[in-house]
């Protein structure tokens, strides 16, 4: 009894485990771009976060009026640039 | 001064600074250890004044209980060397005959004082050594 | 069910070489099937040894007797609950639990990261795989849990009665989830930096698992100093052991890393600093197991005896992480590690961040060396030696100083730079309310003697009533912004920033629980004290009366579980009556009869429990040392009359009749004549305040951790976006 519940067991593995390779599962195709990808729109979602964040310092005080009209244009332009480096790998559909 | 250069020289003396304080902790380190002994290498040291962390068997028996505290015999994990301490302050639940402890202690004219709330009594991982069956139980 | 479970993990080890080639394959080839194979593997181990952990479990709630395991560390008399618990008091059992934690959140990792980083996922499941394989073969070669013997003892060992206590059976769950959560940042760190992408991805990606172990871990360190206060007849909460080290190490080094991350995900600096900070927790997690699992430092938590085969595979695992790492780091510093910006200014909240993990690395060094001290003077000198209590208190109290001031400034110094006028701004407040706290400590109380709390205390009010602050401007710009009432505004604030003002709780917490360890240790009465029915000693202005002696047989399933010496202690403060407090120690038989049938009932563990009467302004807490050697004589001739009765062939039955009527006389002895016992009295002043610091420092790791959300809400990101397209379509304007 032991035994066949044992044999099951490792049957039962193995056909789970090597499922995608019985099935051949197909090579992944343009890796870089997705990569890139998802690198540069997390780089953005981080980006606007840092951009609220700044306004959220400057109404509670922590930054000048002054101070944050320039980290701001800063913030905007790294932002741009992500933008656009994103436009490069999508087709511009997606923007 | 270029910033590159600026940086390695930050780093150089971030680095220095963080390796002085570290040897100085070293060196405060082995001033203020106390030396792990067995009551055999404890009564061979001759060393006054200093603090020891003595490792060993409660000698079976040895305990008694005082006003202030309690005295009992360490010895050797395998031997029979043993030495008197006397110890006031936490006594932990598991401590008994033929228990392994660790404590600090300082020699005090003949025998050895314990500092207080040093005795440690390591956990038995096994109460005995085998299950036995169980006589009758009280109704 | 022995062979079925032994087969189990059997198999996970084969799952775990298999998988983990078979994903190395698939990322070095591409080759999707591969890596999804690989990642199949995994989730098939968690299968596996789940079966494997139900089928011990049960042995346990059983008490099949069988299973040495079983029958060492788990009895009939064990409540079913503490059977459970009983599982990870044994070396198999614990190596088991950290297989299945292990297995099970590494699973969950890979399910929720999904088809993310899709090039690391590999190599992250081959280092988790390893981890598998390691712990399997472990549990295959030297702690077998499922080992049986042929004739079950009738009855078992038990649990040892200092471990029932509930947040004993909580408590190696929590640290071993904080130490299988943090090897999930540990392999994407490992395999970001084989694939070289070290950007933040990694760290976004596996952030839920650092909050998750750290807030795991934070919980496991706290019940332990719980246990020890509540359980323990000592009265502390930390001796720094080196098992207690073993487990705040790695949440140094986690904490330092869930601040340091922020600066990389901010401004892609310190990427060196945080992948090695991150493979350093992940190998001191394996060194906590190690420390506790192989006994090779002498500490109260002597698990084992001897570990000779454990200690080299775990020595061996630990070179190996150790080589891995260094070599990775050193060789992408260079190039994938390279920072994206500088340290604009030494007022900033980079710069802040920076120094709160020197401040926490030092914290860790110094732990580290006083735990490690008996191996590295033994390597030095050739004489193993140890540093004790004061040694540690010596560094930590002005670390932990600089850290506490440095929680208050963090927050509310802006990113990349700042000016001294506006950082004054900001802390005005704080400081005033820092300086009155430290003119009436020193005015009402007499704090005066002990310096180093009082700087503790305006320390803890400063980082505090900035955490305040930060709160209600939070709240007034929202409001502002919003047009919505305070309540909601309130809410809403901390709802769409959880990560930092849970944040901000937790560094209430911390102050508040500084406070609690501060004046509890500054301030604290404790006395050793012997009395008879009818003493009283005095402590800290309460008078504490041994009123009467009492005793009581506990049992279970109609087996006598332990027996109860205790005494009813009447607590005055000058004429008032304050409470009154039932300490007792409990003696559980031991399982040799060989010492004498009533012997045995008092020679096995004895465990005090505690009298405490706890409140915001002080705890008091007894603890009795019942002394039953005038008992000893008795006690023996009772050992003797039933030996003979055994000898002289006494039917069973009448025997354990006797028996039972010889303890209750015994019992009833004890309390007409009340030999005197021996208490440790304690008057704590605000160590409930640790416990509170506590639950607070919990909620705000819970308020962090909480998965889902936490980005921007669509309104904010579309305004954001707004923003930013207006850039992109006229990229001339300022």
């Amino acid at each position: 009894m032991t035994l066949i519940i044992v044999i099951a067991l490792v049957a039962i593995v193995a056909l789970f485990v090597t499922h995608p390779l019985r099935r051949g599962v197909a090579a992944r195709a343009n890796l870089e771009t997705e990569v890139r990808t998802a690198d540069l729109s997390t780089a953005k979602e981080d980006k606007y976060r840092e951009i609220r964040d700044a306004e959220m310092d400057r109404r509670t005080g922590k930054l000048s009026d002054a101070d944050w009209r320039v980290l701001d244009r800063q913030l905007r332009a790294e932002a741009v640039e992500i933008l656009h480096d994103l436009d490069e790998l999508q087709p511009p559909a997606d923007a | 001064m270029d910033p590159a250069r600026k940086r390695r020289i930050r780093l150089v003396v971030a680095l220095s600074a963080a390796l002085l304080l570290a040897a100085g902790l070293a060196y405060t380190s082995f001033n203020a250890s106390s030396e792990a002994v067995t009551p055999t290498q404890l009564l061979a040291s001759t060393a006054t004044g200093r603090t020891f962390q003595l490792t060993g068997k409660v000698v079976d028996g040895s305990i008694v209980h005082r006003r202030d505290g309690i005295s009992f015999k360490v010895r050797d994990r395998v031997g029979t060397t043993a030495v008197p301490v006397n110890y006031s302050g936490t006594i932990p639940d598991p401590f008994r005959d033929g228990r392994e402890i660790i404590i600090t202690v300082r020699k005090h004219g003949a025998g050895y004082t314990g500092e207080r709330d040093t005795l440690i009594t390591k956990c038995p991982s096994k109460f005995s050594d085998t299950p036995a069956p169980t006589p009758g139980t009280p109704a | 069910m022995a062979t079925i479970g032994q087969a189990c993990l059997l198999i996970a080890l084969g799952l775990c070489v298999y998988g983990a080639g078979a994903s190395i394959h698939g990322g070095r080839t591409g080759q999707e099937a591969w890596i999804v194979s690989g990642r199949r593997a995994l989730f098939a181990v968690a299968g596996v040894v789940v079966v494997a952990f139900i089928l011990l479990e049960s042995a346990f709630l059983r008490s099949d007797f069988h299973y040495t395991v079983v029958a060492t560390h788990s009895s009939t008399t064990t409540p079913w609950y503490y059977r459970l618990a009983a599982m990870w008091s044994s070396q198999e059992g614990s190596l088991l639990l950290w297989l299945t934690l292990l297995s099970v959140w590494s699973s969950v990792a890979l399910l929720v990261i999904g088809r993310r980083m899709r090039d690391v996922v590999p190599y992250a499941t081959a280092v988790l795989l390893g981890f598998g394989a390691f712990f399997s073969a472990l549990l295959i070669f030297t702690a077998q849990p499922f080992t049986r013997v042929a004739v079950a003892a009738s009855e078992g060992i038990g649990l040892n009665p200092l471990l029932r206590h509930p947040s004993m059976m909580i408590h190696p769950v929590m640290l071993y989830s904080g130490y299988t959560l943090f090897t999930v940042p540990f392999a994407f760190a490992i395999g970001a930096l084989i694939v070289r992408r070290v950007d933040s991805e990694w760290i976004r990606a596996t952030r839920f698992y650092t909050l998750g172990a750290w807030l795991a871990l934070s919980i496991g360190v706290l019940l332990g100093a719980r246990w020890s206060y509540a359980e323990l007849g000592w009265g502390g909460y930390w001796a720094w052991d080196p098992v207690e080290n073993a487990s705040l190490l790695p949440w140094l080094t986690g904490t330092a890393f869930l601040h340091s991350a922020m600066v990389q995900e901010k401004r892609g600096m310190l990427k060196v600093w945080n992948a090695s900070l991150v493979l350093a927790t992940g190998v001191l997690c394996i060194i906590g197991t190690f420390l506790v699992r192989s006994g090779i430092l002498d500490s109260i938590h002597a698990f084992v005896q001897e570990g000779n085969t454990i200690a080299w595979a775990f020595t061996s695992l630990i070179c190996v992480l150790i080589g891995t790492s260094v070599y990775l780091v050193v060789s992408r510093r260079g190039d994938a590690l390279k920072s994206e910006a500088s340290l604009d200014s030494a007022l900033s909240r980079e710069a802040m961040f920076l120094a709160n993990n020197v401040v926490l690395v030092a914290i860790a060094f110094v732990v580290f060396w006083g735990t490690f001290f008996p191996l590295i003077s033994e390597a030095v000198t050739g004489t193993k030696s140890a540093v004790g209590p004061p040694w540690f208190d010596r560094y930590i109290v002005p670390l932990a100083l600089l850290l506490v001031l440095l929680t208050g400034i963090g927050p509310v110094i802006s990113w990349r730079r700042s000016t001294l006028a506006r950082l004054w701004l900001q802390l005005r407040g704080p400081v005033v309310v820092a300086a009155v706290v430290t003119v009436l400590a020193l005015a009402l109380t007499q704090a005066a003697d002990n310096l180093k709390a009082v700087a503790l205390f305006a320390a803890a009010a400063f980082s505090i009533s900035i955490a305040v602050q930060e709160l209600w401007r939070g709240t007034r710009a929202r409001q502002a912004m919003t047009g919505s009432g305070p309540g909601r505004a309130f809410v809403t604030l901390i709802a769409r920033n959880r990560r930092r003002y849970g944040g901000y709780l937790v560094h209430i917490g911390i102050a508040v629980m500084f406070v609690g360890v501060a004046a509890s240790t500054a301030f604290q009465h404790s006395q050793d004290v012997r009395l008879r029915p009818g003493q009283s000693a005095t402590v800290g202005g309460y008078t504490f009366l041994y009123a009467k002696p009492t005793a009581r047989i506990g049992q279970r399933a109609g087996e006598l579980e332990r027996i109860e010496l205790g005494s009813v202690i009447r607590v005055t403060r000058g004429r008032r009556y304050v409470t009154t407090l039932r300490p007792n120690r409990g003696y559980y038989p031991i399982n040799a009869p060989a010492i004498g049938a009533l012997t045995r009932y008092f020679e096995g563990e004895s465990t005090s429990e505690i009298g405490l009467k706890a409140g915001a302004a002080r705890d008091l807490w007894i603890a009795q040392r019942t002394d039953i050697t005038s008992f000893t004589p008795i006690i023996k001739k009772g050992d003797r009359l039933f030996a003979k009765a055994a000898q002289a062939g006494l039917p069973a039955r009448t025997q354990s009749l006797l028996l039972g009527q010889a303890l209750r006389g015994l019992v009833a002895r004890y309390v007409a004549e009340a030999p005197g016992a021996q208490f440790r009295i304690l008057v704590s002043p605000m160590v409930f305040w640790l416990w509170i610091g506590a639950v607070l420092l919990v909620l705000g790791g819970l308020i962090a951790a909480w998965p889902t959300g936490g980005g921007l809400s669509g309104r904010a990101r579309a305004r954001v976006s707004a923003r930013v397209a207006r850039d992109v379509r006229a990229p001339a304007t300022p």
